[in-house]
């Protein structure tokens, strides 16, 4: 069993609530489910889609071929019809759209009539179409008649009624008419978590004792501010929507100063504003987490879609040279533990950690039997103990790894003194010469080898002696994964994903690059044009890609997408 | 009991005679009859010549960017809002980089103290206008001379309800050490703008300029009342006035945050053992 839905519809129209309300169905019953979403830059008409894919066994990633449309405007069927799979079908309300479509891959539903007549008003069309979907792939409906009870318990029997006798005629309807209708569900199993790739990155940062976050409004990176938000009152973590981004960095290095974990999240064109501020949590040596969820530029460029386009801006900007860490999770799982290590690292390191991620792995849900919590990282490396503490205390004492103790400002009789200038070990703005040498070295060489051993390889999934590697980073991991296991019978093939991608793990545990070298054909496949990832082995360890797959339209690969290409390149 | 030897910093680098070295003084001995120590409170500043200020005491100290104090100093007051926090800042580091932050900043009003050295030019990098510089004045990077009208601090923060509006000139020590002090102990984002010669790069409003045209608002005068404030705060040329120009209460940003009231956010442990109650909601 493994079954796509797709919902589209104009923004306003209710493909989010519906797409919502199925992945939770299937999540309850126990199926693995990948979900993602297309929107426009609006928030009425246009047309946008929320796709679901459900499946017995894990899925990572969206596929082309569609096994259910739900179409609530008529683009969805000009679109979606041409991706239908073989026992594909179309659901609509011919009466809503005022056109009547014949051929086996149509079942009208009448949303509007139906959900009139036994919900009573035309808003329940959403719940009968839900309901209908249910119907067709015969998994059972009480889960959704329980989540309808949960949603409108606060306004009464009525309307709960209401939505559950929608729901039920949405669901009689297609058991009924949908004779063409041969989809087999899998017995279902233990429910499993559901959970999008920013909230993973926002549950991560407050699971990591996160304590203040400030950040100014930029899709795809807002969505990690509202997780956070909605955590503050229970956990006591102070979030402020500042006035632009360059406040927000300086408002997480300011309370990073004062002694508590901050972090600050954009995308792409905000992060440019905060660079400056990066350059000033190297210098003063402050602890930052900055998340950037991508989306394509330059400038306001596409503003919900995806792209992989802003590595290099990610591990090149800001003037000065420091130490910084990139991570570019590859699933929400990694998204929650990357961010929990990206604090650890941050911390003990007290360098500006950077988590890239993109509007495709923002937005996408995945589940999981559960996290495994005992892999989360806290340790407190301030200073806090005035005790430990003389009076005599340098916030940038050289020391042998190059980390200064970080007192905590006001808990004894000490100062805490630092500059965006060149300063000496107390923190006062020098010109020496000499202490400028002392000062970067302690930065930046003193610290980088302890940080390189800290990042972990890139994952190697495939076969032993591959033929074949493909490449990448970040949200593309599932494809990879998923191109590896379609591929795998016919090539010799194997993936490597890399997402702690900066400074670039060493090879002493794994040759990676030995890996690469060895196999006949080296692929990297990125979200960009230029070819990020690729350029990055070439210059930070001799690796020369010689073919790479390169898409930059905004729009993620689908999974048959993918190995279209890859079956091009390889011929 | 602090004490001025307390409060000993490396040595200025600035002119011989430049307006900041009695600010500096003042500011100390400001402190020291506070009662406040040097690890009891924080000072950030920007780049500039008053950003520079800090090094020339001893305390807590953030020297950030050019322009970014404010922001730096909100953190740090959200993250501890048991210690007391001040700015300083120049006109062009408050006034010109910084100027988004400056109107964000009174609108949120957080108890924050915001000491800006007003030379009415940008002193670090030798003689630009700022936003302060008088019109028409003649720089060297600005071929017809300053041609933006200049902008009057006093006047936005008032119409922005800053809950503390003052004028200090750095030639008068005596009440500029009042107006520190009734900053410090105002509850509210307070701004002192102190005139402040510049001696090698402002030779038109020179000590002698200033000391012609400051006058002390009197008793007469009601700092309670916007209008009259606002209108107070247009005067400007022959006649400059000095002290407490706007005055009013508000209830504080840090106030509004319920779970910072008894102890401040960078003393609040962190219950890791929550988390497994958060894990399950993703069980949806
Ligand atoms: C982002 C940035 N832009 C420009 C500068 C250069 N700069 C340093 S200080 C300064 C102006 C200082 O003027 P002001 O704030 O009035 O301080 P003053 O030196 O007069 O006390 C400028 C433009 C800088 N350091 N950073
Ligand atoms: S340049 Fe002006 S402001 Fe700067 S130290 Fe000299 S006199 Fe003071
Ligand atoms: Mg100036």
């Amino acid at each position: 069993m493994d079954y796509t839905i797709k919902i589209g519809g104009e923004a306003g129209q209710g493909i989010q609530t519906i797409g919502d309300t199925l992945s939770v169905v299937f999540a309850r019953s126990g199926y693995h489910v990948f979900t993602n979403q297309d929107y426009e830059s609006r928030i009425r008409g246009g047309h946008n889609y929320y796709q679901l894919r459900l499946s017995d066994k894990p899925v990572h990633c969206a596929r082309e071929a569609v096994d259910i449309v739900v179409a609530l405007d008529k683009v969805s069927i000009m679109e979606y019809e041409k991706q239908l799979a073989q026992q594909g079908q179309i659901i609509y309300d011919s009466q809503s759209l005022k056109e009547k479509h014949e051929g086996n891959q149509f079942l009208d539903v009448p949303f509007v009539r139906l959900a009139v007549e036994h919900g009573g008003n035309k808003i329940m069309a959403n719940t009968v179409a839900t309901g209908a979907v249910l119907g067709m792939l015969g998994i059972d409906i009480e889960i959704l008649l329980g989540i309808l009870k949960d949603t409108f318990k606060k306004k009464g029997e009525e309307i709960i009624k209401a939505n559950v006798d929608s729901a039920m005629a949405g669901y009689d309807f297609a058991v009924n008419n949908c004779i063409k209708c041969s989809f087999v569900s899998a017995e279902t199993s233990k429910a499993k978590m559901l959970i999008a790739g920013n909230d993973a990155i926002g549950f991560g940062a407050v699971a990591s004792g996160l304590k203040f976050y400030s950040a100014y409004p930029m899709t795809p990176g807002t969505s990690i501010m509202l997780y956070v938000a909605s955590k503050a009152k229970d956990y006591g973590i102070v979030v402020e929507q500042a006035e632009d981004e360059i406040a927000a960095i300086n408002m997480a290095l300011g309370a990073s100063f004062a002694g508590v974990r901050a972090m600050t999240g954009t995308s792409g064109g905000g992060f440019a504003l905060m660079v400056e501020g990066l350059s000033l949590a190297a210098i003063t040596e402050t602890p930052v987490v900055i998340a950037i969820a991508q989306r394509p530029g330059p400038a306001t460029g596409l503003p919900t879609k995806t792209a992989q386009a802003d590595l290099l801006f990610a591990l090149y900007s800001a003037h000065g040279e420091f130490p910084r860490v990139i991570m570019a999770p590859g699933t929400p799982e990694e998204c929650f533990f990357l961010t929990n290590k990206a604090f650890d690292m941050a911390e003990k390191y007290q360098i500006p950690v950077i988590i890239l991620t993109d509007q495709y792995l923002a937005d996408s849900q995945w589940t999981y039997e559960g996290f495994d919590l005992n892999k989360l990282k806290y340790t407190d490396y301030r200073l806090r103990d005035k005790d430990l503490i003389g009076e005599d205390y340098k916030r940038h004492a050289l020391t042998d790894n190059g980390i200064s103790p970080f007192a905590v400002p006001g808990k004894g009789n000490y100062v805490v003194v630092t500059d965006s200038d060149e300063h000496d070990e107390e923190g006062h703005i020098t010109e020496d010469a000499q202490m400028t040498i002392l000062m970067t070295q302690k930065r930046l060489h003193k610290k980088m080898p302890a940080i390189i051993k800290d990042m972990a390889p890139p994952k190697f999934y495939g076969s032993d002696n591959p033929e074949i590697v493909i490449v990448g980073w970040g949200s593309m991991y599932g494809l990879l994964r998923e191109a590896v296991d379609m591929l795998t019978n016919k090539y010799k093939i194997a993936m490597l994903h890399f997402s702690e991608v900066y400074p670039m793990p060493d090879t002493e545990n794994f040759d990676y690059i030995k890996v690469l070298t060895e196999a006949k054909r080296a692929i990297c496949i990125e979200q960009n044009v230029t070819g990020q990832l690729a350029h990055l082995l070439a210059v930070e360890k001799g690796f020369r890609f010689k073919e790479k797959i390169n898409k930059y339209d905004g729009r993620p690969f689908t999974l048959e997408q993918l190995i279209g290409e890859i079956n091009a390149l390889i011929g | 009991m602090p004490s001025l030897d307390d409060y000993k910093g490396r040595t200025p680098a600035w002119c011989p005679g430049c307006g900041n070295f009695s600010i500096l003084k003042t500011f100390k001995e400001a402190m020291v009859e506070l009662g406040l120590a040097p690890h009891q409170f924080m000072l950030v500043s920007g780049i500039g010549q008053a950003g520079k200020f800090p090094h020339y005491l001893k305390c807590n100290t953030f020297n950030g960017l050019h322009g970014r104090s404010l922001p730096v100093a909100t953190g740090f007051r959200l993250a501890n809002n048991k210690m007391p926090v001040f700015v300083v800042s120049g006109d062009g580091d408050c006034y010109g980089e910084g100027g988004n932050h400056l109107m964000h900043g009174i609108r949120r009003n957080l108890n924050i103290k915001y000491f800006i050295h007003d030379n009415q030019i940008y002193g670090l990098t030798k003689g630009q206008g700022s936003p302060t510089t008088m019109e028409g004045m003649p720089t060297k990077n600005l071929p017809y001379g300053v041609l933006s009208n200049q902008l009057n601090p006093l006047s936005l923060a008032i119409a922005l309800n800053c809950t503390f509006v003052a004028r200090g000139f750095a030639g008068d020590q005596e009440q500029l050490k009042y107006l520190i002090k009734e900053a410090v102990n105002h509850e509210g984002f307070a701004i002192v703008d102190i005139l402040q010669p510049c001696v090698s790069f402002n030779k038109v409003n020179t000590y002698e300029w200033y000391k012609q045209r400051v006058y002390h608002l009197d008793n007469t005068y009601n700092c309670q009342s916007r209008a009259e404030a606002f209108a107070k705060s247009l005067e400007w040329g022959d006649r400059i006035p000095t002290g407490i120009l706007f005055k009013c209460r508000r209830p504080l940003f840090e106030e509004k945050i319920p779970f910072i009231q008894d102890t401040p956010l960078s003393s609040q442990p962190f219950d890791i053992s929550k988390v497994g109650k958060t894990l399950q909601e993703f069980f949806v």
